[in-house]
């Protein structure tokens, strides 16, 4: 990070914006404003990135979690029913992992904020800001290190998103199934639902799902 | 950074700036006279000289519009859309290179900022107007809307991997991701050259990010009125019309940049600069263009079919075209 | 770095332009609300129920589908830029061949499950 007022302004500005942006995501009800909140978060900890000097992972940052993740979740989130969803308070077994995870997460900024010289060194990793702006950018660094040291990890990657498409196909599969067996019931509760004079049309639809079970 | 250089800077932000606003109500003209030309109608002619005023009096009357929220509605989230629409649209221009870097007693280029990962960062630009679409339709709580925006969003995310495709083919030649860069490497040999298949693949790419005919699915008025947008009215519907423009410009400028060579062209001597900006608002013009014809001519795809194209004949084509050019590449050098 | 400080510039002049222009104009603007006005658009009809159902599964398998592909291509950045970074090319190419045919077995394997087709 380059030591200079702006550089610091930047981190501040970050810094806050982010926690209060992650402390609005975890608070409030509606798992859509938690979504919208969790976008925000993405980009202010993208701005981290910036100010590291690790555009390309700024922009990755954005591009991935906030224009492909989250999506997902907001997508899931349409497809629920939310007025139907169980309330749920945090759960102790949350917060069990949740406070230890974030007193290791304490004491690792501690050390390394205040720690020797020689700690801070030995966080630098193998590419300074120096060698980065000698090979033309971040980018092109972790071009370095992923085709140098790192390509089977690299082909490990490819084998891990296979699996997870499957996976996906799978478990898409089942809802799938349970879907069409659930769909006509499902039309019989929502026509219910909008009040007597809709009755008649739900005992229409609740005929339909026995006589077609599938 | 001194005095000058904050002021290059800001002068230059606030030059791209004040330009968005006014680009899309140009292009609007632009679009409406040419298709009433292609449909042997007139067009705009009342407001102004040809009513070439005309719409600046629909931004205005919009702007003077009663704009309601449904009753059912999230009205934070209602409100918020429009400007998820709009400000990825017109901080992706914050890449693009309009020209050469001029030289007077300090030499700068004709673009915000030359970033080294320029292309992603148009790309994650592109990403984010997915949540305008996503959080209208979900927030008007409307059938129609809901559905068009679920249609609409899969259209998007599903041809954002095209338009990635395509950028690949590029970079393999570029070996740069800044967009200045791209345009440097293409002195000598425009990219749509080598690259013809990662063109059309960007080219088709665009339309169906910007969810404009003849992939405007989200839209169609027969089944779905107006897509994720049906609740919207006044200033804030102005809002998704101005960043579907803005889009537009966007996506024909970019593709002159990676595949058009952006400013290169044949040069005045001593005029470089102004000559650069020609050819690129040249080249940008000419895909603008396409995108009315296109509307004017193509019939709408059906929705399946406008996926199983994606899906199944864009991205095998897009991925065997990255091998391709990489194998170019290789037998070339 | 005073790359990004002008990309945040611009962002942020976007960001408050939208935010502005629609604060700005709401003060020109009638409020006649009533009851047929706000309510959702249904061709004429009042609205059935709430809007928020259960859509098929497809949007999901798309937006899965996209997240994986859209990882993949994020790992080809690197790939095409090393490519005019190296002289030795193709050990490279065949590493991103390889890559891409691993991935093609996930994409065959969806094609096959009918994960693709949308007219089922």
């Amino acid at each position: 990070m380059p030591d200079n007022i702006e550089t610091h302004l930047a981190f501040w500005y970050l810094a806050a914006a982010s926690v209060a942006a992650s402390l609005l995501m975890v608070s409030v009800r509606n798992p859509v404003h938690s979504a919208i909140s969790l976008v925000v978060v993405i980009f202010h900890v993208a701005g981290f990135f910036a100010i590291l000097g690790s555009g390309f992972l700024a922009v990755a940052q954005i591009a991935i979690y906030a224009g492909a993740i989250v999506v997902l979740f907001l997508f899931t989130l349409m497809m629920l029913d939310l007025r139907h969803l169980p309330e749920e308070r945090v759960t102790h077994r949350q917060l069990w992992l949740g406070i230890p995870l974030a007193l290791l997460l304490a004491v690792e900024a501690v050390v390394i904020g205040a720690g020797t010289p020689e700690v801070r060194e030995s966080i630098k990793g193998a590419f300074p800001p120096a060698t980065v702006s000698e090979l033309g950018g971040s980018a092109e660094a972790l071009a370095v290190a992923l085709f140098n040291d790192y390509t089977l990890p690299f082909l490990g990657a490819s084998v891990m998103l296979t699996a997870a498409t499957v996976g996906a196909i799978v478990l898409a599969r089942r809802i799938e199934e349970h879907e069409r067996a659930d769909f006509p019931r499902q039309r019989a509760q929502t026509s219910a639902a909008n009040g007597a004079d809709s009755a008649a049309q739900a005992e229409q639809a609740a005929q339909a799902a026995q006589e077609s079970p599938r | 950074m001194d005095f000058w250089d904050w002021f290059i800077v800001v002068t230059k932000v606030l030059a791209v700036f004040l330009l968005l606003p006014v680009a899309p109500l140009a292009l609007v003209l632009f679009e409406r006279w040419t298709l009433g030309r292609l449909q042997s109608r007139i067009g705009p002619n009342r407001v102004g000289w040809r009513g070439s005023l005309q719409t600046a009096a629909d931004g205005l009357k919009l702007g003077i519009k009663e704009d309601t929220i449904p009753a059912m509605a999230d009205k934070g989230i209602f409100w918020f859309a429009p400007v998820m629409m709009v400000t990825p649209a017109l901080a992706a221009w914050a890449v693009v290179p309009f020209g050469p870097p001029v030289d007077v007693g300090r030499t700068f280029g004709l673009w915000v900022a030359d970033l080294n990962v320029g292309v992603l960062f148009f790309l994650a630009m592109g990403s984010l107007g997915v949540y305008g679409v996503v959080m209208s339709g979900w927030a008007s709580n409307s059938k129609y809307a809901h559905l068009g925006a679920l249609r609409s969003s899969a259209q998007i995310i599903s041809y954002e991997l095209v338009l990635g495709l395509g950028v690949l083919a590029v970079i393999v030649y570029s070996g740069s991701l800044s967009l200045v860069d791209i345009v440097n490497a293409q002195a000598g040999l425009w990219f749509i050259v080598p690259q013809f298949i990662g063109f059309l693949l960007f080219l088709i790419a665009a339309v169906g990010e910007t969810n404009r005919a003849p992939l405007d699915l989200p839209e169609a008025e027969t089944e779905l009125v107006a897509g994720f947008h049906v609740e919207y009215s006044g200033m804030r519907w102005a809002f998704f019309f101005m960043a579907e423009y803005a889009n537009i410009l966007l996506m024909s400028a970019i593709a002159a940049t990676l595949f058009l060579g952006g400013w290169h062209g044949w040069t005045i001597p001593g005029l470089e600069a102004i000559s650069g900006v020609g050819w690129f608002v040249l080249k940008t013009g000419l895909f603008v263009f396409a995108f009315f014809l296109f509307r004017a001519a193509l019939p709408r795809f059906r929705y399946d079919q406008l996926m199983n194209f994606c899906w199944k004949i864009l991205i095998p084509i897009g991925a065997l075209n990255l091998l391709a050019a990489a194998a170019l590449r290789m037998a070339w050098s | 770095m005073p790359s990004w400080v002008a990309v945040v510039l611009l962002f942020a002049l976007a960001f408050l332009f939208a935010v502005g222009s629609l604060v700005g104009t709401m003060a020109l603007k009638p409020r006649r609300k009533y009851r047929a006005k706000v309510t959702a658009y249904e061709s004429g009809m009042e609205p059935i129920g709430d809007a928020r159902g259960r859509h098929s599964i497809r949007f999901y398998l798309v937006a899965v589908t996209f997240l994986i592909f859209d990882v993949e291509l994020l790992f080809f950045y690197p790939w095409a830029l090393y490519f005019n970074m190296i002289d030795d090319r193709v050990s490279l190419f065949g590493v991103g061949a390889v890559f891409l045919a691993i991935l093609a077995t996930a994409f065959v394997y969806e094609w096959r499950k009918g994960a693709l087709d949308w007219n089922r």
